[in-house]
């Protein structure tokens, strides 16, 4: 038999096991293009989609014949290509620092873009929250209402209001407007607050139900309108280091008396206790996060239209059926990082073992986040380097090292192919999640960097920290 | 001497004179004019001693009145305090890192020289005067090769005493340890962990081979207990702690683990 007329008998599947079209018989030596344009083909692709390809969990990067090792092939087998959807778009990397924003007088603590990615918000140790205009990076509005440190900032997913939580543990919500307090300010909080979550979209268009976790061991749930606490959550022994509500009304608390506890969001009930660290749980991650955070927004589709639905119903569908996309084939995934160095992957709906242990830092896990495909997970820790993994199976990918110092934070960009991490060496670095490699490195800030948040529709990303001034970086 | 409180008694059987209130309260208002005269009376020491007195008793009264005036206010809002860290730092015991940035170098270059990074950098040398008792023997007491340790020491497991004869060092049962209370400084817990051994006694080899725990001793604990990993998912066994007080002085050992 001659090379050139080498061929297999080929399948394509997708991630979850989906059998895509009949058995073909390819070329051994058919390049990515070709696979590319044969996968198109097959799902019936209006535009052509970028993929990547798996053959027995190695990618495809040149040819088919490169990634399979063809002395031990069988011929007569059917071979099996995963297939992998990317993202159509391409989030381009930001490279330099656009403007350094003075105002705050004191360290910057937390930094979030607004869901539709049109209003940038930071929190600060002078006890005020600042809005900022991202079209002509300039100070926007001054919220002064805090007396205390501003620990952590959360927009609702319709981008119309924000809530902050301060370190004397009252909760204010914010108009981006107009820059004046909606409602009264939320006490009840006996120490600080830890984190706060919002409701998801598609469970209420309203955006009313605010979830805050508290060092003094309690999640309450608001009502932002009324003021007053829905539901007072207790149960847990330690400060409770962070909140998440997920899609499914469940709520999520990770606690530093070393477990994840699960309620439901209704009434409050504890639905089931997280096992497994052995130290402080410091961080989690839902596997729909990003989606949870945009709502009903579609901010990379258009930036400049207004991408929310004025029809609350069609919005929360849309919101709604996004959820399920991503959520489908697994359920939602939790993570959780922990002073223990450990990560544990959860799959709180379902089971109260954890699917797979993450063990491979050095330090303690200051925080994890899923990239907003739901394929890959990054985890930052104080031994200087960022791990990758991958989601579904809490394998091990790679170790990013380049950081000298703790890295506090990672972001992701849209597409899920780049990443940044803020650390306390002073710099942001921008990772390339495919070559698994530093892309830039992004020096400026004088000091620690507390804060990073890449815009939900790509183009910025800001950063906040000790030195006291906000940055922006663009492409 | 009186027997038993009889005038308490008679007190609360008959009640006080009439006018008992009314005379006190005469006293009381004539003190200050009595108090006056033999102000000015008095000459010489006696004098400086009055004087004194009156000195430090008004000094109490106006730091009474300050006291009592400071409670009546009500608290003013608390300022602010300064070196705002986010929420992931809030529990930790990070240290103030303003000029760490600048004196990375001069850091590095001090890790290099292998100085420990320390709770307690600079530590008292012990003299081997101080440490070691000249045990004297013979018939007629004259040699005098034998010495005792006078400071707590940590005598490894299965250790055997030699002969007397071959015995240069005597580690008193009394003063010998196994446990330590060993401080967590982020956990900011104290834990009671044995003791693996004496890894440097900043005074002398001598007395790290001799196992001396003096101030300042860095030791070798046992933290199986506390559940800290790796990077491979074991368990940590042995991690270094400073002592941080006198143990031949205060009969326990207080140490901070080195993170």
């Amino acid at each position: 038999m001659e090379t050139e007329s080498k061929r297999l008998l080929c399948c394509f599947k997708s991630e979850n096991g989906e059998v895509a079209g009949d058995m073909m018989d390819l070329p051994i030596d058919c390049s990515l293009q070709q696979l590319t344009l044969i996968c198109n083909a097959l799902l019936q692709q209006e535009e052509p989609v970028p993929f990547l390809f798996y053959v027995s969990d190695t990618e495809i990067t040149n040819t088919l014949e490169k990634a399979l090792d063809v002395t031990s092939l069988n011929t007569e087998g059917v071979v099996d290509i995963i297939y992998q959807q990317q993202a159509v778009f391409k989030v381009r990397p930001v490279t330099r620092c656009t403007s350094s924003i003075p105002g705050h007088a004191e360290a910057v603590i937390s930094v979030s873009f607004s869901p539709d990615g049109k209003h940038l918000a930071s929190g600060s140790g002078d006890t005020t929250v600042r809005f900022w205009d991202i079209a002509t990076q300039t100070p926007m509005f001054t919220c002064e209402g805090h007396k205390n440190w501003v620990l952590c900032i959360a927009w609702s997913p319709d981008s119309s209001k924000l809530a902050s939580a301060c370190k004397d543990g009252k909760i204010n919500i914010w108009d981006p407007f107009t820059g004046k307090q909606l409602g009264k300010t939320l006490t009840g909080h006996k120490q600080w607050i830890t984190s706060l979550s919002w409701e998801p979209y598609h469970k209420n268009t309203e955006c009313r139900c605010l979830a805050s976790s508290s060092k003094d061991g309690d999640v309450r749930i608001w009502d932002t309108i009324l003021g007053n606490t829905i539901l007072c959550i207790t149960g847990h022994t330690k400060s409770v280091t962070m909140v998440k509500w997920g899609g499914n009304g469940l709520i999520y608390s990770a606690s530093q008396d070393r477990t994840v506890k699960v309620w439901r969001a209704k009434d409050g009930i504890l639905c089931r206790t997280l096992e497994g660290h052995a130290h402080w749980v410091n961080t989690l991650a839902l596997s729909t996060d990003y989606i949870l955070r945009i709502g009903a927004f579609d901010p990379v589709k258009d930036s400049n239209k207004d991408t929310l639905m004025p029809d609350k119903k069609k919005s929360q569908d849309f919101a709604l059926k996004r959820y399920y996309e991503v959520t489908e084939a697994h359920g939602e995934r939790l993570v959780s990082g922990s002073d223990d160095f450990t990560l544990f992957l959860w799959s709180p709906e379902k089971d109260k073992k954890p699917l797979a242990r993450l063990t491979g830092h050095q330090q303690l896990v200051n925080d994890v986040k899923f990239s907003p495909d739901g394929r890959i997970l990054a985890s930052a820790s104080f031994d200087k380097s960022i791990k990758l993994w991958e989601a579904k199976t809490g394998k091990f990918i790679c170790t990013l090292r380049g950081h000298v110092q703790a890295v506090y934070m990672v972001s992701f960009s849209a597409d899920s192919r780049l990443m940044v991490s803020g650390s306390a060496d002073s710099t942001l670095k921008l990772w390339n999640i495919q070559a698994k490699k530093l892309e830039v490195d992004l020096p400026g800030h004088g000091d620690e960097v507390y804060a990073v948040d890449w815009s939900t529709d790509g183009l910025k990303v800001a950063s906040g920290g000790k030195d006291k001034v906000l940055r922006l970086w663009q492409n | 001497m009186p027997q038993n409180e009889y005038v308490e008694r008679h007190q609360k059987l008959y009640g006080r004179r009439l006018d008992y209130e009314e005379r006190k309260r005469k006293k009381e208002a004539r003190e200050p004019h009595k108090r006056a005269q033999v102000a000015k009376s008095l000459r010489g020491i006696k004098a400086k001693i009055f004087n004194k007195e009156r000195r430090n008793e008004k000094i109490q009264m106006k730091k009474k009145i300050k006291a009592h005036e400071e409670k009546k206010i009500k608290k003013t809002t608390e300022k602010v305090s300064e070196g705002a860290v986010p929420v992931y730092l809030l529990d930790r015991d990070v240290q103030s890192r303003a000029k760490v940035l600048s004196n990375m170098i001069k850091q590095k270059r001090k890790e290099k020289a292998g100085k420990w990074d320390v709770p307690i950098p600079k530590v008292r040398a012990q003299a081997d005067a101080e440490v070691l008792k000249v045990v004297k023997s013979g018939k007629t007491r004259r040699k005098a090769w034998k010495r005792m340790v006078t400071k707590v020491t940590f005598v490894g497991e299965g250790f055997t005493r030699k002969p007397p004869k071959f015995e240069r060092f005597i580690r008193p049962m009394a003063l010998r340890f196994k446990k330590a209370h060993v401080t967590h400084p982020e956990l900011k817990a104290t834990f009671c962990l044995p003791i693996i051994g004496v890894k440097k006694n900043p005074s002398s080899a001598m007395f790290t081979s001799l196992g001396v725990i003096t101030k300042g001793t860095v030791i070798e604990v046992n933290i199986s207990e506390l559940g800290l990993v790796t990077q491979a998912g074991k368990v940590v066994w042995g991690k270094y702690a400073q002592v941080t007080n006198n143990p031949e002085n205060d009969g326990c050992i207080n140490a901070v683990l080195l993170v």
